[in-house]
């Protein structure tokens, strides 16, 4: 039987193909990072229509808002060109062929896309879904899996985060404090229709990923979608009014701390249950009640997830973007 | 029936296309493209792989009893903020090379090392 969702997902599919298709055939590397914007999109309605609503979340904030605007401002350092060399193309597609047909034929006894009895859908997976409405009491699964059952895996992921945001700034640095010169004659933000936009949506930005935040135990969200979709915001600031305005609200120094102090509360929450009795990251004993304790616990530690990522993702942007503005002042914004 | 495996093999052309771009083009932000298409790729594959027929988003509602697979969706949202903080550290070494070397093509790189 074909339905609705089933159209939906082969011609999204079909869709992405093309897309990477493109992407790989092109040399031009702006219109490739525009295409890789279109990519994340896709993917993310994708997700929608497979069922997966936090991952979309997160994969349009990401994968179609910051990584294009990561690549834009390394490309202006770069060049926008590729020179297109080709290296030994004819033994690189002979690799790539049969690697796929090897993969292919992997497939062929796995079971069936949406099959209920699959093993990956019949073991743990089961196990959350019928036991966290009682010993976690949320809806939204996906945040019992992440925070609590899963809590140890979700700490090591922040700690991943940080420790990349590290790298990048120890390897780029931060060139703070206002420019030399004064600011460039042509802004975005001289741009009317861009300025009105932006000052009415970016309020509503802010708005939704702290809805999203507090908002991630009952629907789609959490930590990492509000982040992601917070940076997102202050990214858009600093895109159209320049750099010094965005640092003058985010200010690194700030955003430094809170950096790490998002990841010092997700490990004293650890901390403080083990303290009370339990293991490390076992809410149930941080309140009388397992069950309001496990609450707290999780949204202690969706703060500590949130606040990271969002100070590490606006402190990368500023970390490529001062870059590129100290090395091309003419072309700031 | 072919429709069974037709994400995978969607997923599998997809990782393929990302992986040709990573072997074949020697411009080092293109092969960092690349690798977000292979990287896409296995999302992709993991959230097809934790659908179920019928099933809806993993939030628990009254009167609905089939729901699809959380615990890739858990796995795959956090692979996300990770690829895009590990991107960004890829990008810094990309723009180091670029001061020092004065170029991201692999091959010119290559020929400086040898002078």
């Amino acid at each position: 039987m074909i339905d609705f969702a089933f159209v939906v997902d082969i011609v999204v599919l079909a869709l992405l193909l093309v897309t990477a298709v493109a992407i790989a055939r092109m040399k031009d590397l702006f219109a490739i990072v525009m295409l890789s914007g279109i990519y994340g999109l896709l993917s993310a309605a994708f997700f929608v229509s497979l069922d997966a609503v936090d991952v979309a979340f997160t994969e349009a904030a990401v994968g179609a808002g910051i990584s294009p605007l990561l690549f834009l401002s390394v490309l202006k350092l770069t060049g926008r060109y590729e020179n297109g060399s080709h290296s030994h193309a004819i033994f690189a597609l002979v690799l790539v062929v049969v690697t796929g047909l090897a993969l292919v034929v992997g497939t062929l006894d796995m079971p069936a896309f949406g099959d209920p009895d699959s093993p990956a859908s019949s073991h743990v997976a089961v196990r959350y879904l019928e036991e966290s409405g009682r010993e976690i009491d949320i809806p939204n699964v996906v945040t019992s899996v992440l925070a609590s059952y899963r809590g140890y895996d979700t700490f090591g992921e922040a700690v991943v985060i940080f420790t990349a945001a590290v790298g990048v700034l120890s390897l780029l640095g931060l060139l703070s404090g206002p420019r030399e010169g004064g600011e460039s004659p042509v802004r975005m933000g001289d741009h009317l229709v861009l300025r009105l936009v932006s000052e009415m949506l970016i309020p509503l930005i802010l708005l939704f990923a702290l809805y999203v935040q507090f908002h991630g135990e009952y629907g789609p969200g959490g930590g990492f979608q509000a982040g992601v979709i917070f940076a997102a915001a202050i990214i858009l600031h600093s895109m159209l009014f320049g750099l010094q305005p965005a640092q003058r609200v985010a200010r690194p120094p700030v955003l430094r701390a809170l950096a790490a102090l998002g990841v010092l509360v997700y490990g004293s929450v650890g901390v403080v249950s083990m303290l009370s009795g339990g293991t490390f990251l076992d809410y149930s004993v941080l309140s009388e009640d397992p069950v309001s304790g496990q609450h707290l616990g999780i949204i202690v530690i969706e703060l500590g997830v949130g606040v990271t990522v969002a100070s590490t993702m606006i402190l990368i942007f500023f970390a490529f973007t001062s870059r590129s503005d100290a090395a091309h002042p003419e072309t700031s914004r | 029936m072919i429709l069974d495996l037709y994400n995978y093999w969607v997923v599998i052309a997809l990782m393929m296309v990302g992986f040709y771009s990573v072997i074949v083009r020697g411009n080092l932000i293109k092969k960092l493209i690349g690798l977000n298409i292979f990287q896409t790729s296995v999302f992709i594959f993991y959230i097809s792989v934790g659908k179920v027929d019928g099933g809806t988003a993993p939030i628990l509602v009254d009167g609905v009893t089939l729901y699809s697979n959380p615990l890739p969706h858990v796995l795959i949202l956090t692979a996300i903020v990770v690829g895009i903080a590990t991107l960004a550290l890829a990008l810094a070494l990309v723009v180091r090379i670029k001061d020092a070397y004065g170029t991201v093509e692999e091959e010119e790189i290559r020929e400086i090392d040898e002078q």
